[in-house]
């Protein structure tokens, strides 16, 4: 297994590792300089990986059974005392099955409990839809003190992982089931917790986008260059909340056209987080959200389901296809007003 | 060993004193929890003034002992029981419930000095609990971790989630008190959502029981010292206690669950609890 060795720390390839591992043992790895880290999970530290941290720490390690409601809660009281919880379980279950504890123990205490949750979006789709979350961006976002990111692949999350332990306050960290093409080859990038980062330069569109949709846009812009002669910046949006409104702006003003992709319910997500800067900006953008159209997910393998939904390549080039073809209207009434 | 006398006298007029801001508090907020906020004052007295390792010059201090109230309810009478220990002005109790004032009616942790836990969503205080509970093992503190419900909290699934995990965690060192009043909003908690055999519940569970008259200063006394000594199995105190106590109009009344009364009503509760015990 290859090591590759980032600026302060290790992680593991990407290439081999899924997201959630890559998690495990990344946590593993800060826990030994750093013993206010502690791990929690619901019966759930095979699935969520975080049993590399358990099997090293065992004495930081807490698992409480199947009651995630109790989990959040002891995760506020372990961070009352100055620990720092890492708290793992699915996405689903982490914002709805516990989303009170989550708002009220925690997040309006401020405290700095890590909730690292994983299969969200339609990533666990042949579970079914009691096992799929396209919701949490709503429901995080909207809970103040919540920092809300979603990493792009395992080595995204390594960094995110590291970061978030310097945020003072709560932060929520989604992932996939984990068996996601990587999307960064290296952990050597710039990363700052809200700040965007440009994946791909452009002139003419701007794809912002966060999770497995990364690099799938980047497939895409790719093919849009090569047999449409269109310059498309990609933009990757791994912090949700706060979200980075000058790398928005700036897209408004250089390429006037924007699509967001997430893997999640088109309202209350990355969309609207965008759209939000977009109109608070005045300025003119046509602007397309691309994600779950209200909609609960068909049953299925995730890489059968993003093909369906349009979050792979093809799907992205046509809604960008389609959007290129949109003219700003006129607004006759304008002059009037 | 026993209160004497004395300490007897000392408590109760804590006590007392208590109960009668616990009734300024409902004219000054408009409004207020008042019967188990009365219930709880013998609960209150005896960990403010007696059991705790706290001290309100230090409120912070990384060993002290924590205290977190579940039935976030009763803020009407935990919020008077700090300001009277010493944590900030009993003249500053006038502005609860009003524009800014850190005191509304369940207490927030980040605005009330001395206040452990933000609660008043019934079901969370003892997870919350169990977490400092496993902190302090886990740092090798041996401060304890207090935890009152009330009886009526005990429906909610989340209270029997934690109260599993702190045995299997053998956590002696997290203290339970049930403020087993029997009434909730909608009447009697046997005829709303029936908790007996309440004790049995809390023992099959990995708890031991300590089934006391929660209103009596000495059987308050004895139980904490007894939890107190706990090693690794937490203790449940089950605090049998009269909603509105102290009050004869407010005693069983499911209307003084939560309640508003005039000036008049006021003084002829504070003239009660004044004369009581003698």
């Amino acid at each position: 297994m290859a090591v590759i060795t980032g600026t302060n720390w290790t992680a593991y390839d990407g290439a081999t590792m899924t997201a959630r591992e890559i998690y495990g043992r990344t946590l593993a790895h800060l826990a030994e300089t750093n013993d206010k880290i502690v791990g929690m999970t619901a019966d759930l530290e095979k699935t969520t990986a975080i049993k590399f941290f358990a099997d090293k720490y065992p004495e930081r390690f807490y698992n409480v059974g199947i009651a995630e409601q109790n989990m959040m809660g002891i995760a506020a009281g372990l961070a009352k005392a100055g620990l720092i919880p890492f708290v793992s379980t699915m996405a689903i279950f982490a914002t709805m099955r516990a989303g009170e504890q989550v708002r009220t123990d925690i997040a309006y205490q401020n405290l700095p409990v890590k909730i690292i949750a994983t299969h969200a979006g339609i990533s666990f789709g042949h579970a079914g839809t009691t096992h799929h979350c396209t919701e949490d961006f709503a429901i995080m976002r909207a809970i103040p003190n919540m920092t809300v990111i979603c990493p792009a692949d395992g080595i995204e999350t390594s960094r995110a992982v590291q970061a978030c332990i310097d945020i003072p306050g709560p932060v929520y960290v989604r992932i996939g089931r984990g068996f996601e093409p990587p999307c960064y080859e290296s952990p050597d990038y710039e990363y700052e917790i809200g700040k965007a980062i440009t994946m791909r330069e452009g002139t003419d569109f701007t794809i912002i986008c966060c999770g497995i949709a990364v690099l799938q846009a980047m497939n895409a812009a790719k093919t849009l260059a090569e047999n449409d002669g269109l310059s498309v910046r990609v933009i990757n949006m791994h912090t949700i909340k706060p979200i980075d409104r000058e790398a928005i702006v700036k897209a408004v003003m250089d390429t006037r056209r924007i699509l967001t992709i997430e893997e999640h319910n088109i309202y209350g997500g990355l969309g609207d987080a965008v759209g939000s800067v977009i109109a608070e900006s005045g300025k003119g953008c046509i602007f397309r959200k691309h994600g779950m159209q209200d909609i609960f997910s068909e049953i299925g393998y995730a890489e059968d389901l993003y093909a369906y939904y349009g979050f792979d390549a093809n799907g992205i080039v046509d809604k960008v296809r389609e959007m290129m073809g949109l003219e700003f209207e006129e607004d006759e009434s304008w002059e009037d007003e | 060993m026993a209160l004497t006398a004395e300490e007897k006298r000392k408590y109760a007029q804590i006590a007392k004193e208590l109960r009668m801001t616990i009734i300024d508090v409902m004219l000054w907020s408009g409004g207020a929890h008042v019967g188990g906020s009365l219930s709880i004052v013998e609960i209150l007295t005896m960990l403010y003034f007696k059991h705790l390792n706290i001290d309100p010059k230090d409120p912070d201090n990384e060993d002290r002992d924590r205290f977190i109230l579940s039935k976030g309810h009763a803020a009407a009478g935990y919020i008077p029981a700090l300001a009277k220990r010493g944590y900030f002005p009993e003249e500053e109790l006038k502005s609860f419930n009003h524009f800014r004032s850190p005191f509304a009616m369940h207490p927030d942790s980040k605005k009330i000095i001395g206040c452990d836990a933000s609660a008043g969503s019934l079901g969370h205080g003892l997870s919350m609990a169990v977490g400092l509970g496993l902190a302090a093992k886990q740092l090798k503190k041996d401060w304890k971790t207090v935890c009152l419900m009330g009886d009526g909290e005990c429906c909610e699934g989340s209270i029997w989630e934690a109260a599993m995990s702190a045995a299997h965690f053998k956590l002696g060192n997290v203290i339970g008190i049930v403020d087993r009043n029997k009434f909730m909003i909608d009447g009697t908690t046997e005829q709303v959502m029936a908790l007996e055999p309440f004790a049995d519940k809390w023992r099959s569970f990995g708890w031991k029981v300590l089934d006391i008259d929660g209103n009596d200063l000495d059987a308050v006394d004895e139980a904490l010292t007894e939890a107190w000594k706990a090693t690794d199995v937490p203790t449940l105190i089950l605090a049998n206690t009269i909603k509105g106590k102290g009050v004869s109009f407010m005693e069983n009344k499911v209307m003084y669950h939560y309640a508003s009364a005039d000036s008049a009503i006021c003084e002829q509760a504070k003239e009660e609890i004044m004369k009581g015990g003698e």
